[in-house]
């Protein structure tokens, strides 16, 4: 079997974003995702600080400190970009113009419960930005993260045992090994990397699997 | 004639006083009014409450204002980041009490208290932690959760140019917090790289209407406008 690196996952994600979709990026791991749409298609990437038609990062010598994104990280905006305020920037999420937010996660359940916020743990210092925010206004949210924690634990759950950052609000979960459907119907396999079964799936993650119909 | 011009930082910041809400604008170091804020520091007010989306970074800034010992405690959306220590300690010291906010909330309760409204209904936390102990309502369907405004006796905003009625404009991404806190609060305190004579703003293109802003602080040198 043959996990999917980073690049190939935001690849795998990319290749679900359509022609003229608005979309949130998360930070992290999400935030790759940018760097596989294919130039021929017009995706308005959004920002939560403010900027609609993201663009890559600059050369060193074009960063501007006041041109970054949701990671603090230089940014450039594309022809046709726009500037706002917090407060239309966070009603285009929760006002449901967002076409798809891409998130990470500490789990997401069956029914498409997300936890990325917190950890619980009693020093932990929480912070929780706009992940809440995306998980409640996007009209899709995509999680993409690894299948296992690294101490082999699954982070496809039956009910999430870490705090919630939103009640059914993933719609889709993109793993290093498969990729699931999750919501009301439970969770369904989309397609797996090679060498991998819905069997060893079910064994791994302990929940209810189904295969997702051909053609989803 | 009406100037909102203050002359210095420190007279933009004379009626501060101890136990003062602020509201201070940024993201990251995007629009964070640094110099008003050293202005805070030297002014001397303690027991702040400090409203910002985060909690500072680094040895300046907010950061600085924490390390003063000068705030009492922090509503904000993401206070830990890598270089957080000064707030982290004082927090986990319990000598900083901390309100989490979901980004989005802050913003609509920030724009509630500007607008003059008594509390909203909004979907961001319903069922999570961050919304314990509050009223909800379902309303088509949907779940809500109540939440009140936020408002403050000051508000700190950086603003690329302002003139002397209090119009402002900003710069890219700088922009974030500072036109819906310049709404909310008191007395609004926007510092500005430049300041320009009336007129010289497209009416199309100012972004924080005058009525809004207080004082004006300039804290770079006179540009060629306001010096002709």
């Amino acid at each position: 079997m043959q996990r999917m690196n980073r690049e190939e996952m935001a690849a795998r994600v990319a290749r679900d974003i359509p022609e003229g979709a608005y979309v949130n990026l998360g930070i992290g791991l999400p935030t790759m995702v940018a760097n596989f749409l294919p130039q021929e298609r017009d995706i308005f990437l959004q920002s939560e600080n403010g900027l609609l038609g993201m663009g890559p990062a600059p050369a060193e010598e074009d960063v501007d400190w006041e041109l970054i994104n949701a990671g603090k990280q230089p940014v450039t905006l594309l022809a046709g970009g726009s500037f706002f305020h917090h407060g239309d920037s966070f009603s285009m999420m929760r006002g449901g113009h967002i076409d798809i937010c891409v998130l990470g996660a500490f789990q997401v359940s069956v029914n498409g419960d997300l936890a990325n916020w917190h950890t619980g743990a009693p020093d932990a210092i929480p912070a929780v930005g706009g992940a809440m925010d995306l998980a409640v206004g996007a009209k899709q949210v995509f999680v993409m993260m690894d299948l296992m924690t690294k101490r082999g634990q699954s982070k496809l759950v039956a009910q999430c045992s870490y705090p919630l950052t939103g009640l059914s609000c993933v719609s889709r979960v993109y793993t290093d090994v498969a990729v699931f459907d999750v919501g009301p119907a439970g969770a369904h396999v989309v397609e797996m990397v090679p060498g991998m079964t819905i069997d060893q799936l079910r064994d791994m993650t302990g929940v209810d699997l189904q295969l997702a119909l051909e053609g989803v | 004639m009406i100037d909102k011009i203050s002359p210095s930082l420190r007279q933009a910041v004379a009626d501060l006083h101890d136990g003062a809400s602020i509201m201070i604008s940024g993201f990251g170091d995007a629009g964070a009014p640094h110099e008003l804020m050293e202005a805070v520091i030297a002014h001397g007010a303690s027991d702040l409450t400090i409203i910002s989306n985060n909690a500072g970074a680094g040895e300046s800034g907010i950061a600085a204002l924490i390390k003063a010992n000068r705030v009492r405690k922090v509503i904000c959306s993401f206070p830990r980041q890598a270089a957080s220590h000064h707030f982290d300690a004082r927090y986990r010291a319990g000598e900083v009490e901390l309100e989490l906010v979901p980004q989005g909330n802050l913003a609509a309760r920030i724009q509630a208290a500007g607008s003059g409204l008594g509390a909203i209904f909004t979907p961001t936390g319903y069922g999570t932690l961050l919304a314990q102990g509050k009223e909800t309502r379902e309303i088509d369907g949907r779940n809500y959760v109540l939440e009140y405004p936020i408002h403050a006796d000051f508000a700190l905003i950086k603003a690329r140019a302002g003139d002397r009625w209090g119009n402002l404009v900003y710069r890219k991404v700088a922009r974030n917090f500072g036109p819906i806190m310049a709404m909310a609060a008191k007395t609004t305190i926007a510092q500005v790289a430049e300041v320009v004579e009336l007129g010289a703003l497209d009416p199309e293109t100012v972004v924080t209407p005058g009525i809004f802003v207080n004082r004006v602080v300039q804290v770079a040198p006179l540009s060629v406008a306001a010096a002709a």
